[in-house]
């Protein structure tokens, strides 16, 4: 139970840190409420939809799927800047959980996501959005598991290379064909949508959108689960590792 | 209190297309006593934080053994962490946090309960001198009060041992004054403290034994006096008004004296502890009614020492 009181402690640090600083939580939610309010209103037509509510229905679980990837792929960031002011190395000699090190910092991803998706999906509701609260809880769990992955991969990452100037063109060069090959602002046709059924985050944001359509039972729902989950296991435990042993 | 044996490690890194090894510490042993203050000195690049950060758990040493407080390195490095406290180099605070509440954090991460991690704080803010401060963010603080955060932090959880890598660096001479008091005072609550730095006189002032090291490697131990006792001994320079050539052939036969040279308008001795030997000069001189004009004690420092042994100046290096 040393991991569990130690996760709780790095969390709520984390979280003081957050909540001290929230302008970073806002910038996290800026994109996709200008894709909301901006590009939203040019969808009906087109996506030839027959109101501008099926076109939402549509947009928003792609859009929060693209809220988890870009909110939590660049927290590396804030892990380098720790890295270099010491708090890293000023943990690592206590006896510490190093699991919990990198469990505290994920968890915080998660928490602070999760709220960022409750604003956007609030605040879609006047356009005509609607959803069961059983199934936003189903797309919320895909949440987390994005966010949980990209904030262990992020971080795993910046452990090894330890230069923003090395991470950000990675991220940068590995975001955007994840984000165009989802399908999230299009439905995606053609070459592009074979290539796409290689991309995890296309399967999340299938069943997302079968989610807040209405169709918890889409075999694409538990497709993205499995696959995301069983990614998410994976990238944990590579993350874990490398907070136990990159002792430098 | 601490004991090594052969401890060694190498980094690989790259340049380009190849790659070079650095040998940062190539076998070091050490016998650190209960209760003193341990000074490692030598030029930047020596090793010392390679050493102090095998020592404290951080990087996994290429070979040798070495025991802390009790606990074996190797075997147990869980109770070396329990058992030590770390103030690494470059500092260990975030900017965003109050001094208070990096100390009440750090006292958790040992396992210690909330209502004494805050118990703690209060009395290591109070020690440090913090209390006045306490509440504001890291990054307002001076670099000396930023500093005293640290040592701090390092002994929030009572260690038996603490390693402070160059505490005084970049200090200005009153905070370094300070900083001196207060790992003074640690020693004199019975911790034994572990100081790296690379400057002469604090080595000198400080540290009850060090090691001068230098390329990974410890090339002499002691206590300061004896250090520099071993170089040079003391040299004392009388100056004489005339009667020269008579106090050198008086003084030559003196046992004390291991070597006399005779230089412009008087003599130089080279004796093994100076504070012995100028009164036993005095006399011998007044008593053959020479007449002594001046008289002068020039003690080796540990410039000299580090000299002796690398064929370098620490100064310039
Ligand atoms: N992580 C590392 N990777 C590569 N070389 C290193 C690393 N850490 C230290 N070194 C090298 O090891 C040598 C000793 O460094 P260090 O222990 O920091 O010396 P000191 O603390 O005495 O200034 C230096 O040549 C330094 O460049
Ligand atoms: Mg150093």
């Amino acid at each position: 139970m040393k991991l569990l009181r130690d996760t709780w402690l790095i969390f709520q640090r984390q979280m003081l840190l957050v909540l001290r600083n929230p302008v970073w939580v806002v910038i996290g939610i800026l994109q996709p409420l200008y894709f909301l309010l901006l590009f939203g209103p040019l969808l009906k037509d087109a996506l030839q939809a027959p109101t501008a509510a099926d076109a939402y229905r549509f947009f928003v679980p792609g859009l929060l799927v693209m809220l988890a990837m870009f909110g939590s792929m660049f927290v590396g960031f804030g892990l380098i800047a720790e890295l270099r002011a010491g708090v890293i190395e000023r943990s690592r000699v206590t006896p510490v959980s190093r699991l919990a090190l990198m469990l505290g910092r994920s968890l915080r991803d998660v928490a602070t996501l999760v709220v960022q998706a409750l604003l956007i999906t609030v605040l879609a509701i006047p356009f005509g959005l609607t959803v069961r609260v059983g199934d936003v809880l189903l797309a919320y769990l895909l949440l987390g598991l994005i966010g949980v992955m990209l904030s262990a991969a992020s971080n795993a990452l910046a452990l090894k290379l330890r230069s923003e100037d090395a991470l950000a063109p990675l991220m940068n060069g590995v975001a955007q064909p994840l984000l165009l090959l989802s399908g999230i602002l299009l439905p995606l046709s053609g070459w592009v949508a074979t290539v796409a059924d290689f991309n995890p985050f296309s399967w999340a944001v299938n069943a997302s959108r079968a989610l807040f359509a209405g169709n918890p039972g889409d075999s694409s729902v538990w497709q993205a689960l499995l696959i995301i989950g069983g990614l998410t296991a994976l990238t944990l435990f590579w993350s874990a590792r490398s907070f136990a042993r990159s002792v430098r | 209190m601490i004991e090594t044996k052969g401890l060694r490690k190498s980094f690989r890194s790259r340049q380009g297309r190849e790659t070079k090894t650095v040998e940062a510490v190539r076998g070091v042993d050490l016998f650190v006593g209960e209760g003193e203050i341990f000074g490692f000195l030598g030029p930047n690049g020596a090793g010392k934080t390679t050493t102090l950060r095998m020592l404290a758990t951080l990087i996994e040493p290429d070979g040798g053994e070495a025991t802390i407080a009790g606990a074996d390195l190797r075997r147990n490095p869980g109770e070396v962490r329990r058992r030590i406290g770390y103030v690494a180099q470059g500092g260990s605070t975030w900017d965003e946090v109050s001094a208070r509440e990096e100390l009440v954090l750090h006292a958790r991460m040992y396992g210690i309960g909330k209502a004494e991690a805050q118990r703690r704080a209060v009395r290591a803010l109070e020690a440090f001198q913090l209390t006045e401060f306490a509440d504001r963010k890291c990054k307002t603080y001076s670099g000396g009060q930023r500093r005293r955060v640290d040592i701090a932090l390092g002994i929030i959880h009572d260690p038996k041992v603490v390693f402070l890598d160059e505490p005084t660096t970049g200090l200005d001479p009153q905070s370094r004054a300070h900083m001196w008091d207060e790992i003074r005072r640690l020693r004199s609550e019975g911790v034994t403290v572990f100081v790296t730095t690379h400057y002469l006189e604090e080595a000198d002032a400080l540290c009850d034994r060090l090691a001068i090291m230098d390329y990974g490697e410890i090339v002499a131990e002691g206590t300061p006096d004896e250090l520099k006792r071993d170089v040079a001994g003391d040299v004392v320079t009388v100056g004489l008004n005339g009667s020269t050539p008579e106090a050198a052939q008086l003084l030559d036969s003196e046992g004390y004296v291991n070597k006399l040279e005779t230089v412009e308008g008087g003599l130089r001795l080279y004796v093994d502890q100076g504070s012995i030997a100028i009164p036993q000069i005095l006399r011998k001189i007044d008593g053959a009614g020479l007449h002594l004009g001046t008289i002068e004690l020039h003690r080796p420092s540990l410039d000299d020492v580090f000299l002796e042994k690398t064929g370098r100046s620490l100064r310039e290096s």
